[in-house]
């Protein structure tokens, strides 16, 4: 055997070692539910803003408090609180991401991604919506 | 019907050439692998002619369908979809461009036009390799005409079309007002188009010079790369293994540094003009096309090893095959909406994801088939690879399950894994190989090792970024872990010391072997001065990012060390080495740009600073443990100085954009250690289009050393801070005063005016100044101008506003008796702000200076190997 199959050998076996312990440290998709199931564990919070209750920012008073409430598509909502104002496309967004941990009653969320119906420009269905704006607004 | 107003012509031509352009590749490709044939055939020369004269055709065609689009476009041609959806009246001129490649159809057209322009070069100078290589390229077009036809093939709709007209296109469908007598099962009313006032513009974050800029060189990188794989499928094909390697040589190192610069003019997009807050975001669109850079990268390696001493072939085959594989696979990756949720990148889902994995069948299989070697091997791998096909097909359609695992993603993915290894199994068992081992004091043997190492960070990286797929192949429901970007940076921190150091020192080592004391004596001046340098820096340079533990700010210092070392090592070998003759120093000078690359990233990545550390309002307790130490948001009142970091901070103003609601803040900066000064003015899209929210593009101020870097993270909302006090009227004469809750104003002038500097503001025209001292209790006194301007008999009144004492006055009318009534308001709402967030980026220059050396180097090496090919024609 080659010196240089040996150090191949080694080089696989390391990144194979590494993909393995990434896959162990992924994190899951969850919902509210089952978020609360597992304090303090990180997980990907699948959920959308409940504009029906109050969204709390003030960035005269505290520009690093933002906290709201989120509903998942079980109907189930959790208070969230992030230390950033509100994300790009928070209000379009159809849909949001939030990356954190339950913890004492509240959703830590430490970052947040937002999945909005303009970014899908090519999407059907919100190019109907917008024409249905535009007709409207037409008459 | 006739709908009015439709202009159709251009539609009805951009029909034709697609339908030509799908024909004319199709044509070209089976006239090029007919020219591909026996030596002795005579025919040959007659089908070459046939395909030059295709590829031709399909040239102009390609042209034409970006012409149409560019005229559809710039004349505001709504009829069409891809205008309205793409473009807008107010969109500025330079940015139709960008209009049409931000769609899916104008992409893929960009791509194929780049192809087509490198086709034609290649007609010309591929010499004996034209037909071959040639036969790859145009089906390559036509691979990439079929993603923009846009017919119906057996109920599978193939491609997506750019002419296809707004009101064929399907969203009219449930909008009532578009249709006769609002009832949508009749047809679209013939007077729509003048209910259509404007398009739905361009994706506002996207109207930016980089992306008139970015797209065409990353797309002449994406294009390029598919020569390298024409030319090594080519060798493969005619079974002249080795012949190949010196044509594609050139093209490859041209591929290198076009697909390198387009890549990191993203870098530079996301930097300055998006709000990630860097310039790499370890980002699946991010990765997709470094991952074909990295393996182009080792190919060239290890073509340069088989070019000096015969080893390595296989490797040379495999790697660039397999980059141009990943184009492709980044290409499926970032449009067929599998990403969706593991981007901050917007994705299209054209409903093409079977043609998306169809592209990556068609470029493994039937490329088995064509380079295996015997009869008998074709037939077998083309049986194999039609009854994976209609396996895969199969399961799809009738959603064939075991155990409740879907099986049609399984199948699909193991198809086209499938297809490469078989394809890596042609190569090995038919590509000879030299059975002879390197020396360890040899050169190759350490380019070896680095386009090794570069080849697995590449495959860690796609591994990494394809958890989406994965999870839809296994069933499974994976997210990225919590620190996604450590997860990368961990690993590849490892790559760049081994690569920083093969860098360094691997062209001191001469190919077969070197003798030691030749190889320290070289070496030894720069690893002496390298020593020196990288101690200093790690003394005076505070790099001390302890944010994931001492073991990983080691390997940050381990990796400056090597980048210095790779640096000074290459930019001594020009001397030391070639004896600073600069036409063969290509390569020297590549590394040396490519150390710069690294300790250009190792720097500005670990010591980034945040400087809008939050100063302001009520501290937040975080939880125990928590990893945010204070807020990274700091909220600035109009006029209030702020300290953020060295610097006090005001806002000092803003202003709009003249067309678009596109405001500029003014927040300007003020160092407290010595005289530095400036103003940065980050601007933010505010509801724009109707979309409430805020986009906001940063802006920064560049030094040598650092950057400082801001964008507005937060605005105050119009709606909750809505004025809703009113003006009090008061008739006053001069010297007389009105009293306010916290002092009073006295009139002290009025003047008229015939001139104010005012956009159409005319002679006849004239405006009433009146001067009022706002006197406050706290004993600071103010002067507030309001107008009242006469323009056409029309009176208009331009109010004042006093920000600290919240007022704002104005001109009501003059009264009789030279008297003036002045309106007052007294308004909480008057309290503006902005919150932004600031950085500091410290050595960001040395990245990109690293950048375009290295692709001057790259280039500056093809053209030395593009002399050489020209000099053996020659003799």
């Amino acid at each position: 055997m080659k010196k240089i199959h040996i150090i191949l050998l080694v080089l696989i076996a390391a990144a194979i070692a590494v993909l393995i312990t990434f896959l162990q440290n992924t994190s899951t998709y969850d919902t509210v539910d089952t978020a609360m199931a597992k304090p303090g564990k990180y997980v990907h919070l699948m959920a959308r803003w409940d504009k029906s209750q109050p969204l709390e920012y003030d960035a005269i008073k505290d520009p690093n408090y933002l906290s709201f409430t989120a509903v998942d598509t079980l109907g189930k909502s959790v208070r969230v609180v992030y230390h950033q104002p509100k994300p790009e496309n928070f209000e379009i967004s159809e849909r949001l991401v939030l990356k954190g941990k339950y913890e004492d009653g509240t959703f830590n969320c430490e970052s947040i991604q937002t999945k909005c119906p303009s970014k899908y420009k090519d999407d059907p269905k919100a190019q109907q919506k917008s024409v249905e704006g535009q007709g409207g607004s037409g008459y | 019907m006739n709908y009015i107003g439709e202009n159709l012509l251009p539609g009805q031509f951009g029909h034709f050439f697609i339908i030509l352009s799908l024909v004319a590749s199709l044509l070209a490709s089976f006239a090029y692998f007919k020219a591909t044939g026996p030596v002795l055939d005579e025919n040959r020369t007659y089908w070459r002619r046939l395909a030059r004269i295709s590829f031709t055709i399909e040239c102009i065609s390609v042209f034409a369908i970006f012409g149409i689009i560019f005229y559809i476009v710039s004349n505001h041609l709504y009829e069409y979809k891809y205008a309205w959806q793409h473009s807008s009246k107010s969109l500025e001129y330079k940015y139709l461009l960008a209009g049409i490649w931000e769609g899916q159809e104008g992409s893929f057209l960009l791509w194929s036009i780049w192809h087509c322009v490198l086709g034609l070069i290649l007609m010309r100078t591929a010499g004996k390799w034209e037909a071959p290589v040639m036969t790859v390229v145009s089906f390559a077009q036509f691979c990439l005409a079929t993603m923009i036809t846009g017919v119906y093939f057996l109920n599978w709709k193939m491609g997506s079309n750019p002419f296809i007209l707004l009101r064929e296109s399907g969203i009219y469908d449930n909008a009532p007002a578009m249709h006769i007598n609002f009832d949508v099962n009749l047809p679209v009313r013939p007077d729509y188009l003048s209910t259509i006032r404007d398009g739905n513009d361009l994706n506002p974050l996207l109207q930016n010079y980089w992306m008139v800029i970015h797209p065409p060189v990353l797309f002449l990188g994406f294009a390029s790369t598919l020569v390298p794989f024409a030319f090594a499928i080519a060798g493969l094909w005619t079974r002249q293994f080795g012949d190949w390697i010196k044509m594609a040589l050139p093209w490859s190192l041209f591929s290198l540094a076009a697909l390198g610069v387009g890549i990191m003019m993203g870098a530079a997009w996301a930097y300055e003009s998006l709000t990630f807050g860097g310039y790499w975001a370890w980002d699946p669109v991010e990765n997709a096309s470094l991952v074909p850079w990295l393996i182009l990268a080792a190919g060239i390696h290890t073509l340069l090893i088989y070019k000096h001493t015969g080893q390595s072939l296989r490797a040379t085959f495999v790697f660039l095959i397999l980059q141009f594989f990943f184009i492709l696979y980044s290409t499926f990756l970032t449009r067929s909406g599998i990403l969706g949720e593991s981007s901050v990148h917007a994705f299209t889902d054209l409903g093409m994801n079977a043609q998306l994995y169809l592209l990556l069948f068609v470029f493994a299989w039937p490329f088995v088939v064509l380079t295996a070697a015997r009869p008998a091997m074709k037939m077998k791998m083309g049986i194999t690879a039609l009854a994976l096909l209609t396996l895969t097909w199969l399961s799809g359609e009738f959603g064939w399950a075991i155990g409740g695992l879907h099986l049609a993603p399984m199948l699909a993915f193991g198809t086209i894994l499938a297809g490469v290894i078989a394809l890596i199994g042609v190569i090995q068992k038919n590509v000879p190989a030299l059975h002879k081992e390197e020396a360890t004091s040899s050169r190759e043997f350490w380019m070896f090792i680095g386009s090794l190492i570069f080849f697995l960070s590449a495959m860690v990286i796609i591994f990494k970024t394809s958890l989406p797929v994965i999870n839809k192949v296994f069933d499974m429901k994976k997210a990225a872990p919590q620190d996604e970007e450590f997860a990368y940076n961990q690993i590849q921190v490892f790559v760049a010391i081994i690569i920083g150091l093969l860098t360094a020192i691997t062209q001191y080592l001469k190919y077969s072997n070197t003798s030691a004391k030749f190889f320290w004596k070289k070496i030894a001046l720069p690893t002496i001065l390298s020593a020196i340098a990288a101690t200093l820096i790690l003394a005076f340079g505070n790099v001390n990012y302890d944010k994931h533990g001492l073991g990983f700010l080691g390997a940050i210092w381990l990796a400056i060390v090597c980048a210095v070392y790779a640096i000074i090592a290459n930019a001594g070998y020009i001397w030391i080495g070639l004896k600073g003759k600069l036409s063969l120093s290509g390569g020297s000078i590549a590394h040396f740009g490519f150390g710069l690359v690294l300790l250009g990233i190792l720097i500005s990545s670990s010591k980034k600073e945040i400087l809008s550390h939050n100063t302001s309002g009520i501290h937040i307790p975080f939880g125990e443990g928590s990893e945010e130490k204070t807020g990274e948001n700091l909220t600035l009142v109009k006029g209030m100085t702020m300290r953020m970091g060295k610097y006090d901070v005001t806002y000092t103003g803003d202003s709009a954009h003249p067309r678009k609601q596109q405001w500029y803040y003014k927040i300007h900066f003020k160092s407290r250690e010595g005289d530095e000064e400036f103003t940065l003015k980050p601007n933010a899209f505010v509801n724009y289009k109707g979309n409430e929210g805020l986009m906001a593009n940063p802006d920064s101020r560049h030094y040598l050393t650092h950057d400082v870097f801001t964008y507005v993270s937060s605005l105050p909302n119009p709606d909750k801070n809505k004025d809703t006090a009113s003006f009090a009227p008061f008739d006053r004469k001069l010297g007389d005063t009105i009293f306010y809750s916290r002092g009073f104003i006295t009139l002290e002038r009025v003047a008229t005016r015939d001139s104010l500097p005012f956009e159409g503001f005319s002679p006849a025209d004239s405006a009433t100044v009146v001067t009022l001292k706002v006197q406050s209790m706290n004993n600071t006194s103010y002067t507030s101008e309001p107008l009242l301007i006469n323009r056409n008999g029309v009176q208009l009144s331009l109010p004042d506003t006093v920000m600290a004492e919240s007022l704002i006055l104005r001109v009501n009318k003059m009264t009789t008796g030279g008297g003036v009534e002045i309106g007052l308001k007294e308004s909480d709402a008057l309290l503006q702000y902005v919150t932004l967030k600031a950085y500091k980026f410290p050595m960001i220059k040395v990245l990109w200076l690293g950048i375009i050396i290295t692709a001057i180097g790259i280039l500056m090496s093809m053209v030395q190997r593009i002399k050489a090919i020209r000099a053996g024609r020659a003799k």
